[in-house]
């Protein structure tokens, strides 16, 4: 019965198939960076039309609620009629989710500046776009690079839905793992899941940081 | 035929919903499933299977949340667990758990959901709890009362609101989750949609699709309803958030 072994980790699975590895991990990387990036292009500019526009906020931030508790394994599932399987598909589900908590926070980001800062601003001078570009904005980073980064790690746990479809990047990986019972693929795909996450949450942190000095001033090291 | 009318065909062919041979069928060893073929048998086992894990994961989480949170330690360790479990895919956990002596079906499928409720229970009762004024608890202390009684009598009240809203956030994502128990195997409402897309019948799809996102929506709906019982009128303004 136990003449073949299964390990979970081995190196000489990793080495025999690197070239497929790479492939899923450039696959699941470049799907993620994407998702997040179209999804935060979106999102701005609804978020500051639903600020401007006091009436809107409530449809916008109720709507983005609703539409989080769709369930991703039924949103691929739902939009694979229309869109094919493939590429297309599994982006257009992962920017509508990475949207849904980006336009949130951004929201929650505008709305929480000082308003006596917008009136000082206001008081200097500024105009709408101005106050918008150079006072809001940057009042509202915090909470915007939160946003970004709870949607860039949630984004690449849910590309591995993406199996549904055909197109899961490292998901394709451990579903094979699994068809095949082949511990190792299953394993070290899943490592290189979190590891990708993690490394995209420390690549923001840094960015925001880098984006942010005036933060890292008031909390001496 | 256009997807949308063969949906429609679908949802309104009634063995569907029955199943050919009723809503249950026999094993081989004696025993008895629900019928993969029916809608009504596989959405009982879907609320089955969702249910079975968030009370798993509430029977750990929220002691522990109480504890942890009445106490005031532990705020980094909540928060890894958060943070860790929203990184690791569901579709990891379920691959690994099948290659492993778990094995795969709907326990695997349970036990993985379990592991995704736990954290915003755990999270939102221990930020609860902690977050119950200090002032509060000094009143409470001052007045007699044991350290047992400041947690049960004053610290859970006020701490309820968000406690709920963390059960509703992790039921409402465990029957979103479950679905993905097709894949493995399992059973669920996601058979619906695993076996329409397997055979390129995509008005099933939709309608396993549909069905899914409504029971989620219900369940939401329905928790929330019980989060708003549970508040106390004064404090239904205030707890909003839940993380």
């Amino acid at each position: 019965m136990d003449a073949q072994p299964n390990p979970w980790l081995s190196w000489r699975y990793v080495e025999r198939n690197w070239s497929e590895i790479s492939d899923a991990l450039g696959i699941h990387t470049s799907l993620t960076v994407q998702a997040v990036a179209i999804a935060l292009a979106i999102a701005f500019p609804l978020a500051v039309l639903a600020q401007q526009v006091k009436w809107l906020s409530g449809p916008v931030l109720g709507a983005a609620g609703v539409l989080y508790t769709v369930p991703s394994f039924a949103l691929f599932a739902l939009l694979a009629p229309f869109t094919g399987i493939g590429r297309t598909t599994v982006l257009i589900g992962l920017v509508m989710y990475a949207l849904l908590v980006l336009v949130r926070n951004i929201l929650i980001g505008l709305r929480g500046v000082d308003r006596d800062v917008v009136d000082a601003a206001r008081g200097l001078g500024y105009g709408r776009w101005r106050l918008l570009m150079g006072v809001e904005l940057p009042n509202a980073l915090p909470s915007i690079v939160a946003g970004l980064r709870i949607a860039t790690v949630s984004t690449v746990a849910l590309a591995t839905v993406g199996v549904v479809v055909g197109y899961g990047g490292l998901g394709q990986l451990m579903f094979r793992g699994f068809q095949s019972n082949y511990r190792a693929q299953i394993a070290t795909s899943s490592i290189l899941c979190v590891a990708l996450a993690l490394v995209l949450d420390v690549a923001i942190v840094l960015a925001g940081r880098a984006l942010m000095p005036w933060a890292r001033r008031r909390r001496p090291a | 035929m256009s997807v949308w009318a063969e949906a429609w065909e679908y949802a309104t062919t009634a063995v569907n919903w029955t199943g050919a041979n009723g809503l249950t069928r026999p094993t081989f060893d004696g025993g008895w499933r629900w019928a993969q073929d029916s809608m009504i048998a596989l959405g009982i086992e879907h609320l089955y299977m969702s249910g079975a894990a968030v009370l798993a994961a509430t029977a750990i989480a929220l002691p522990l949340g109480l504890i942890l949170g009445h106490a005031r330690k532990g705020a980094g360790i909540t928060v890894l667990l958060s943070n860790v479990s929203r990184a690791m895919p569901t579709l990891a956990l379920l691959t690994l758990f099948a290659a492993s002596s778990i094995g795969f079906g709907n326990r695997a499928v349970i036990i993985a959901a379990a592991i995704f409720a736990f954290p915003p229970i755990l999270t939102n009762t221990f930020t609860a709890m902690a977050g119950v004024d200090g002032d509060v608890r000094e009143a409470a202390l001052g007045q007699g009362l044991s350290r047992l009684q400041v947690a049960l009598k004053v610290e859970l009240p006020l701490a309820l609101p968000l406690i709920a809203a963390g059960l509703r956030t992790s039921a409402s994502q465990t029957v979103a989750t479950v679905p993905l128990a097709a894949l493995v195997a399992g059973g669920g409402l996601g058979v619906i949609i695993n076996t329409g897309l397997a055979t390129q019948r995509y008005g099933k799809v939709i309608v396993g699709a549909i069905l899914v996102a409504a029971l989620t929506l219900i369940v939401d709906f329905a928790l929330s309803r019980l989060e708003r019982c549970l508040t106390p009128a004064p404090l239904r303004q205030q707890h909003r958030v839940a993380s």
